[in-house]
């Protein structure tokens, strides 16, 4: 079963930060990640940008775009894994892992319908 | 250590919602400080032990509030002291329902505390300091190491900028539209100052101070999300953060300048390039440009180009001529002259700058760019003249470095081979 993993972090601490810290942390979470991926379980990592940069769009009979992120919540979607588990124990498992000694929330979505498109490489943007 | 790690970020974090609310109950700049300080000590006790509370800075703030009310208490002796656990071991369950913190409080509570450090009735050095201090936290050794200058007299530059804000007596009641803009322009200029302040020091040895300028991508990210709809916030962080991204490029191993053209392209920072760009786009839908919104358009345009011989100059002209329209100023003529004599060659640029002699006498960059003008046009002896003055006008030695190496040149091309 392919499960996304949604990473949700109190915004305000991720970008509070200091460059070493956020090195540091990425570091730490790619020394689960590398072997998933090497195992060919690792579908995508993605981290997104700040809810400052977000653009959120009500489609109705009028279209209403906003400024912001849908959800004003404490809690933002930084980023999602993508990955191949066997059991969603194991998905709980991973999650624990690569957000060890980290204050934040994993929510673990099962995912219905995934068409990876074959022509597109990895980006950093 | 590491155990803890993860509560500096936390507190760090929650700072200026925390001070905010607290200056709120206070009204009071040390008293907020004091008991936010003392709410942070009981943190780094309770929480490795219980865990982080759900929300963070409301117990902070309630805890914070309780500890001076209780020293109020304590210093009038009217009332038997409470047990400190009964504090510190305080619920996230009572403090979530003591301070539900609805947005709109929350916003005016940091905009307030911003904008009393960003006072107008204080010099642009206490302001960046006191800003520093209050809002980002940073300890007044930190500051006074940024700012070259003793650990004595940043501490006394503090002390002056709280006495003179305390008198300045800002309201505390929700301010209205038009104060509120008044404030958040107020504050966004400060906020430029500290980045500024970074990225070209005025005075002292180090060219780049990268916590300065990290802190104002703190600051303009925590005022940006507080309102995420006005332009020119959302171009004062795209401005910042294009101009930062540059940062890794713009010296070399001896600290010395090194221009756009010359700037190793791959050394910039991506991640903050793309971020801004983001960021203009969304400023520009709302169809109300600002200086801002302008200068990191033009970040933009030099961040697109891979290879500084792609560089869009028409368009950088285009967005100058905008500026000098929305914010006319001899800085900004002395700007767009640049992009003038890639576009139409050096003599026209020199012409566009000739009458900004006077009002930019004391001005570094212009006997910087005419120097390099006439230099393009052949005209030694004139540029050495004028890369003189420079240098005379120079505020760091990087700054007097990058002219001398012009003058190097000049006198290297005036020596028979």
């Amino acid at each position: 079963m392919l499960y996304a993993l949604l990473c949700c972090h109190d915004e305000a601490v991720d970008t509070s930060w200091t460059k070493e810290e956020d090195d540091a942390l990425l570091a730490k979470r790619r020394r689960v990640t590398d072997p998933l991926a090497a195992q060919g379980k690792l579908h995508a990592s993605i981290r997104l940008m700040p809810t400052t940069a977000a653009t959120t769009v009500r489609i109705g009979r009028e279209p209403v775009v906003l400024d912001g992120p849908f959800a004003e919540t404490k809690e933002a979607l930084l980023g999602v894994y993508l990955v191949d588990c066997a059991s969603l124990e194991e998905a709980i498992a991973l999650a624990q892992q690569i957000g060890r000694d980290e204050n934040v929330v994993f929510e673990i979505r099962p995912v219905r319908h995934y068409r990876p498109q074959a022509n597109f490489k990895e980006a950093a943007v | 250590v590491t155990e803890i790690a993860w509560i500096d970020p936390l507190l760090r974090s929650a700072r200026p919602q925390a001070v905010g609310a607290l200056l709120r109950y206070f009204r009071d700049l040390d008293q907020a400080e004091e008991a936010f300080q003392e709410a942070c000590l009981r943190a780094l006790k309770n929480w490795p032990v219980n865990g982080p509370p759900r929300d963070a800075t409301s117990w902070l703030i309630l805890v914070g509030r309780n500890v001076a009310l209780d020293d109020v208490r304590r210093r009038s002796k009217s009332e038997p002291l409470p047990e400190d656990a009964v504090v510190s071991d305080l619920g996230d369950a009572e403090a979530d329902i003591a301070e539900r913190l609805d947005n709109s409080h929350y916003r005016d509570d940091v905009l307030r505390l911003l904008f009393i450090c960003c006072h107008p009735d204080l010099p642009a050095t206490q302001q960046i300091a006191l800003a520093l201090r209050v809002v980002s936290g940073l300890s007044v050794k930190e500051i006074a190491r940024a700012f070259l200058v003793s650990e004595a007299a940043m501490e006394q530059r503090i002390t002056r900028a709280k006495s003179r804000v305390a008198r300045a007596d800002v309201p505390f009641e929700a301010p209205g539209a038009v104060e509120r803009a008044e404030r958040l322009a107020a504050v966004a200029a400060v906020i430029y100052l500290v980045f500024n302040e970074g990225y070209s020091a005025s005075g002292g040895t180090v060219h780049v101070r990268l916590p300065l300028c990290e802190e104002a991508i703190r600051l303009a990210r925590l005022l940006l999300a507080l309102f995420p709809g006005e332009p020119e916030i959302i171009g004062l962080t795209a401005l910042i953060l294009l101009q930062h991204a540059r940062a890794p490029a713009r010296l070399d191993d001896d600290g010395d300048i090194i221009l756009l053209e010359d700037q190793d392209r791959a050394l910039w920072n991506r991640d903050m390039i793309a971020e801004g760009l983001a960021l203009i786009e969304k400023a520009v839908r709302h169809r109300r440009p600002g200086p801002y919104q302008v200068q990191a358009a033009i970040a933009g345009v030099h961040a697109h180009a891979l290879r500084p011989e792609d560089t869009d100059w028409a368009e950088i002209d285009g967005l100058y001529a905008t500026l000098e329209r929305l914010q006319p100023s001899p800085v900004v003529t002395l700007n767009r002259a640049v992009a003038v004599s890639k576009l139409r060659g050096p003599q026209a640029a020199l012409a566009m700058i000739e009458p900004l002699a006077g009002p930019l006498a004391g001005y570094f960059h212009f006997f910087g760019v005419k120097g390099g003008l006439l230099m393009q046009l052949g005209r030694a002896a004139e540029a050495r003249i004028a890369f003189d003055q420079a240098i005379a006008l120079a505020h760091t030695p990087a700054e007097a470095a990058h002219i001398r190496l012009h003058l190097d040149r000049l006198i290297k091309a005036s020596q028979p081979a």
